[in-house]
């Protein structure tokens, strides 16, 4: 498969860190490592700030995105996870605070920019007066990339996407998977040196979800880096190997998902369903029994490191909840733990 | 799916030759606009007898206008005393419209559901697109559509003996000026406007500019606070200047009509690519 000996070469150069330096070869080149120093990122944000009118959306949040990586933004809704994606795909222009794509100011270089990247936006934005196909030649040429290119890209990325059937079909009656995973090959028709994808599977039923990630992890796989919006807890566990926890145009915590779950909350949590409006009350019973308890409006949560043995505490106490679960510990919890909010509402 | 669970993995997604890496030359050089032509052709190779349609207005009205009204009217004197045949005085007229009518519908109606529903401008500004890719193109395409239209009535209007001067042949660029100037206006218009209801004001714009810009009667025949008012229709020049190509009655006046064109479209383009980057890269 030549493909993949092609692209895994490109990953292990470590190349694009400096895009100046494009014309050498990187191992030859003096000062690049071959493997790829992480000294230098494809995004860097420095107190990136995004106003609109006297509204904050992005209140000066610093981070990074190194070559390679699967990097996620998690947050709820109006956190200005979406207002971030478009300052860095150089279609919005930064308010204060600095921000460089590619080692390049989208202010100054946004076509040039915008050739490098592939743009998953929240809502699909395909042509409709176009069929599948049609699609991606357009998106190819406005690249400028030659029909030839084009038609062999776009011959794989329809096998990709899982819609080699439907290359000849409108796009309007393909269901929202199908079109999410249109929007996605479309993003990756120029071959981008990065993918932004403002939340990939909102909206989808479980099974297309789990198709998408399929995809977005064989990306992964291939080096492709990528940048992912979600409110989905789960989606960031599965996807990101790093994400921040913007809440209000702020970024409240950084880190790998494990590691956020480590340092922000308890190995277990158990949770406990009470009569409605008697949360408070019972939860009060609680007290002691775990690390950190967190009041609901339909639910008390107990954060512990041992979840059996809390519930037996909690039985001991003589409370019997309607309903009870125990489970591991997620995003969910450390959004909740930072911000005192649910993620979804 | 063919039988190999995993080649869809094989695909090479990143990108990998430092020469599909170099941003194509043209699209940094402007060459834009010309992939929004691609993309139009793409939608209307698929709809085209929209487009014949239309080539029909302008004919039926030269049919029944011109050669109906024609019949009882005769002859009309115009600006230099001449008298022209009522047919040949009109036709010129019907030209100038028909390439406003069409410049307004493609740039309003057709421009808004894109900008609104489609979000087909959002895509390409994912793209190396500027937005003066956009315009340029749109109003291009505009003016396309408007060529083929102005051709098949400058021969009709030809087979019917109703050019009397070789200077006629300067009407098509003439049709493509008023088109510029219309299309450019238009899509600047649209790029204020909220709703579909707001149409009724494009309407409300046309029709007065259709009936009153000296279209159907010589500017001779108002009163001279209407002679004054009518020159401020752009419809007007474009009607002046047509007329003037077709009836070879050039005189010093078809620059002002130039330069009124010419200084619409221009304002309009300027207006129409700064709004469109305050509504799309916001
Ligand atoms: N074009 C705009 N004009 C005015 N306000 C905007 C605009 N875009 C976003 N906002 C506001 O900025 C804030 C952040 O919005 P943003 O879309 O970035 O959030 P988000 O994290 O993507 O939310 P969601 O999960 O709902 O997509 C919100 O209060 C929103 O109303
Ligand atoms: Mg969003």
């Amino acid at each position: 498969m030549p493909a993949i000996v092609q692209g895994a070469r490109v990953v292990c150069s470590g190349a694009r860190l400096n895009p100046d330096e494009d014309e050498l070869p990187n191992n030859l080149h003096p000062g690049t490592s071959v493997n790829g120093s992480m000294s230098s990122s494809l995004v860097e944000a420095r107190g990136l700030t995004k106003y609109f009118d006297e509204l904050v959306a992005v209140d000066g949040i610093d981070f990074d995105v190194a070559e390679g990586e699967a990097f996620g933004f998690l947050g709820p809704n109006g956190a200005g996870k979406s207002s971030t994606m478009r300052m860095i795909g150089a279609v919005s222009p930064v308010t204060a605070g600095t921000l460089a794509v590619l080692g390049m100011d989208p202010a100054v270089d946004g076509p040039k920019i915008r050739a490098r990247l592939g743009v998953v936006p929240q809502e699909d934005n395909l042509d409709q007066e176009l069929s599948v196909y049609e699609n991606l030649l357009i998106y190819g040429r406005y690249f400028g990339l030659s029909k030839n290119v084009i038609d062999e890209r776009a011959a794989e990325l329809l096998q990709f996407a899982q819609l080699e059937d439907r290359r000849d079909s409108p796009v309007e009656p393909l269901s929202g998977g199908m079109k999410r995973r249109l929007t996605i090959a479309r993003g990756l028709i120029n071959q981008p040196d990065l993918l932004l994808l403002d939340e990939p599977t909102t909206g989808l039923d479980p099974q297309a979800r789990h198709l998408l990630w399929d995809r977005l992890y064989r990306l992964k796989q291939q080096g492709v880096t990528l940048i992912i919006t979600t409110h989905y807890m789960d989606e960031a566990e599965q996807l990101c190997d790093r994400l921040v926890i913007m809440d209000k145009g702020n970024i409240a915590a950084e880190g790998a998902p494990r590691d956020l779950i480590e340092r922000y909350s308890t190995r277990e949590v158990l949770e406990l369903r009470f009569p409605v409006g008697t949360q408070a009350v019972n939860a009060a019973r609680l007290d002691g029994i775990a690390k950190k308890t967190e009041v609901l409006p339909d639910r008390v949560l107990l954060y512990t490191d041992d979840a059996d043995f809390a519930h037996t505490k909690v039985l001991e106490v003589g409370l019997i909840p309607e309903s009870t679960v125990s489970r591991r510990s997620t995003l969910e919890d450390v959004f909740l733990r930072l911000t005192g909010r649910s993620l979804v509402d | 799916m063919a039988g190999n669970p995993d080649a869809a993995g094989t695909v090479d997604l990143v990108s990998s030759t430092l020469a599909a890496r170099a941003v194509p030359a043209p699209v940094l050089a402007g060459g834009g606009a010309v992939r929004m032509l691609e993309r139009n052709y793409l939608v209307y190779r698929r709809i085209w007898p929209v487009i014949i349609s239309g080539f029909f207005e302008p004919i039926f009205y030269l049919f029944s206008i011109g050669i109906g009204i024609g019949a009882l009217v005769g002859d009309v004197t115009i600006a230099n005393g001449e008298l022209v045949d009522y047919t040949a005085f009109v036709a010129p007229a019907l030209l100038a419209a028909s390439a406003m009518n069409g410049a307004v519908f493609e740039s309003t109606f057709n421009i808004f559901f894109k900008l609104k529903y489609g979000k087909v401008y959002d895509a390409i500004l994912s793209t190396p697109m500027k937005t003066r890719d956009i315009a340029i193109g749109e109003i291009a395409w505009s003016l396309g559509r408007g060529l083929i239209y102005a051709s098949a009535f400058i021969l009709v209007m030809a087979a019917m003996g109703l050019i009397e001067s070789p200077w006629g042949i300067l009407a098509l660029p003439a049709t493509l000026l008023i088109g510029f100037a219309f299309a450019a206006c238009g899509m600047a218009a649209t790029t204020f406007m909220n709703s579909w209801q707001d149409f009724d004001l494009v309407n409300l714009i046309v029709l007065p500019l259709f009936l009153f810009s000296a279209t159907f009667y010589p500017l001779s025949v108002y009163p001279d606070i209407f002679q004054t008012l009518t020159q401020l229709s752009p419809l007007y020049h474009g009607v002046q200047l047509i007329r003037s190509f077709t009836l070879g009655t050039l005189s010093i006046d078809l620059f002002g009509h130039i330069a009124f064109l010419v200084a619409m479209g221009g304002v309009g383009s300027y207006i129409t690519s700064r709004r469109l980057e305050k509504l799309l890269l916001s």
